[in-house]
């Protein structure tokens, strides 16, 4: 029965262990690509390089030298939108979570409602006269052309984090507003002393799930970002094909893996919150 | 578990300090200080453009010329739509075949490794995470482009299929085959409805099982009597969300065709022929037109998972009555 049993845990383990090998080959193969030359990225199929080819990494940095610009240029564009974002989901997502959470007011179950209509709202169906809006407000192109990207993010527009905070505070024991109540606290009190220090770990789920977000966005940034040294790192990635018109593979993986770095030290940092913390919060309440 | 959460009746509200009259009006007034953000929001940046949008659709408004050179067309982009353009068709197959196949299989694939795991063995966190990591990975426009060098004549999926003695085609060169491979780069990102999944099997109470052994199931009759059941509204909350994902599929299939949706329009996911629409042939009139259809079947598609989904999720509180 013993060894039954055990043979069982071995078999699952193994077929765990296969899965994954499957899963995680496309990222290896991608790493290991971005040290083969050009050649060897198409007919190796094996994850380790055959000729080292460290160049490709130096290479793809200095691509677009002809636009006096490197890839460090467009990891600072990426990385200040995306701490743009977070500030903006951050602050103005808990203050609305709160008032959903905890404030009663008039209309307050018709305004959830429609912030939860919102969630299943494809921001594919708005980007055209978001698009115009903000063109007609003078906001497209120039020198900082990302604040279309960031200013709906101070507005609360990403529903799904209202959602998520409003999940946690509900967890939040009323006791505590009531004892600041009875200190003599007002709604704006309870706020400060009690639900935004009690949130933190809320805070840092939206923070983190914004970061990777922002950081992976393509569609929007495609949209308002042209100019080369303005380029976010996914339109950087993708301006490398149309550029060359010879496509220069080893160099362009090299920049993938760079692009792919800052989330995957998110990952390692805060494995274990990304995966609880987010996925699950729609199952809680 | 459910998307919208009903008040929860509280005892204390019975006995709110300093006075009920003025405290609620204050509590209203803070109430709409602190949602002001998200009404302007809202307002500025969800309702007004979907207005906005609602009306563009019956113009021939593009980007380019002066406002004053917009001409109202009635529903001249609705008709062109449905009976003159066969791209949009193409588009709609498209989206639609993406949808059937790829949700149900990475549903499947999540819901598999997921009865996999649900072990309480050592390094489970562990695998968990690293089957979670496509999920945060693979929207990238560099999985992208890895999909597309893999998928080529002359990628690595040729040579894996070559030594098996099987010849390859560029499958993402072949009309017949690359939406196959957008496919298959969604389900493998199956890490994130599988972690909903784990959440969820925890939670199936133990005595159920115990019970339906001391009845005399194998494992076989409890999965489909204990499991199934149970898990029927975690498989119902993944469902909406992974095919409200599925359709707004992008990046990839951008990256993969080159911005074009092809071969053939064989890549032409609906929301990249509203971005070609759009902001490549710059016809917003007709873009809008695009984006209220689409929102309608997704609406729609919404409407409909719902009332099937009276038949067969299983709510063990005695089901909802909302």
């Amino acid at each position: 029965m013993r060894a039954a049993n055990a043979a069982k845990q071995g078999l699952r383990l193994l077929v765990i262990l296969a899965i994954l090998a499957i899963i995680l080959y496309p990222l290896a193969w991608m790493l290991g690509s971005s040290f083969k030359s050009q050649e060897e990225v198409l007919s190796n199929v094996s994850v380790w390089p055959e000729h080292w080819t460290p160049g490709n990494y130096p290479e793809g940095w200095t691509h677009f030298k002809s636009a006096a610009v490197t890839f460090g240029r467009f990891f600072m564009n990426s990385a200040l939108v995306a701490v743009l974002v977070v500030i903006g989901n951050g602050v103005s997502c808990l203050l609305a979570a709160y008032a959903f959470a905890r404030l009663r007011f008039r209309g307050r179950k018709l305004w959830f409602a429609i912030m939860i209509g919102t969630l299943l709202l494809p921001s594919h169906v708005l980007i055209v006269p978001q698009f115009i809006l903000f063109r007609q407000l003078g906001l497209v192109g120039g020198d900082f052309p990302y604040l279309p990207l960031v200013v709906p993010h101070f507005l609360a527009t990403e529903a799904f984090f209202v959602f998520l905070m409003v999940q946690f505070m509900r967890g939040i024991p009323r006791e505590l507003d009531e004892a600041a109540k009875i200190d003599g606290c007002s709604p704006i009190g309870v706020f400060r002393s009690v639900i935004f220090p009690l949130s933190r770990p809320a805070l840092v789920t939206t923070a983190i799930f914004s970061f990777i977000w922002t950081w992976n966005d393509f569609f929007k940034q495609l949209v308002y970002v042209s100019q080369t040294e303005r380029n976010t790192v996914p339109v950087a990635l993708r301006a490398f094909i149309d550029s060359s018109g010879q496509v220069t593979v080893g160099p362009m993986f090299a920049m993938s893996v760079l692009s792919l770095v800052p989330v995957f030290l998110f990952f390692l940092a805060f494995q274990r919150m990304l995966v609880e913390g987010i996925n699950t919060s729609g199952l809680k309440g | 578990m459910a998307l919208t959460t009903t008040e929860r009746p509280t005892r204390h509200s019975a006995r709110v300090p300093a006075g009920s009259g003025r405290g609620v009006r204050r509590e209203g007034r803070a109430g709409y200080l602190f949602l002001s953000p998200w009404l302007l929001g809202f307002a500025g940046f969800t309702l007004l453009p979907m207005l906005g949008s609602l009306l563009l659709s019956f113009t021939d408004y593009d980007i380019l010329s002066d406002w004053s050179e917009l001409h109202f067309v009635g529903f001249d982009n609705y008709r062109r739509m449905f009976t003159e353009d066969p791209a949009f068709w193409h588009a709609v197959k498209v989206t639609v075949l993406f949808g059937v196949i790829a949700v149900p299989l990475k549903l499947a694939a999540a819901f598999g490794v997921a009865l996999l795991l649900n072990r309480e063995t050592r390094g489970v966190g562990f695998f968990r995470g690293l089957f979670y990591l496509p999920s945060l990975l693979g929207g990238s426009v560099a999985l992208g482009y890895v999909w597309y060098s893999m998928f080529n004549r002359d990628g690595s999926f040729n040579r894996l299929l070559g030594l098996f003695g099987i010849g390859g085609e560029g499958w993402v060169n072949d009309p017949d085959w690359a939406l196959g491979t957008l496919i298959l780069l969604a389900v493998w990102q199956f890490g994130a409805p599988m972690v909903i999944f784990l959440a969820g099997l925890k939670q199936v109470p133990a005595e159920l099982y115990e019970a339906a052994s001391v009845d005399g199931a194998g494992a076989w009759r409890k999965f489909w009597s204990v499991t199934m059941p149970m898990m029927s509204p975690v498989i119902f909350f993944n469902l909406v969300l992974e095919t409200i994902h599925g359709f707004q599929g992008f990046t990839s299939a951008f990256v993969i065709s080159g911005g074009t949706g092809g071969p053939v329009d064989s890549t032409l996911m609906y929301t990249l022929y509203l971005y070609i629409k759009g902001f490549t042939d710059y016809e917003m009139g007709y873009a809008s037109a695009l984006a209220w259809v689409f929102l309608a079947a997704i609406g729609l598609l919404t409407v409909v998972l719902f009332s099937t989904g009276r038949f067969w999720v299983h709510y063990s509180d005695g089901g909802d009555e909302r």
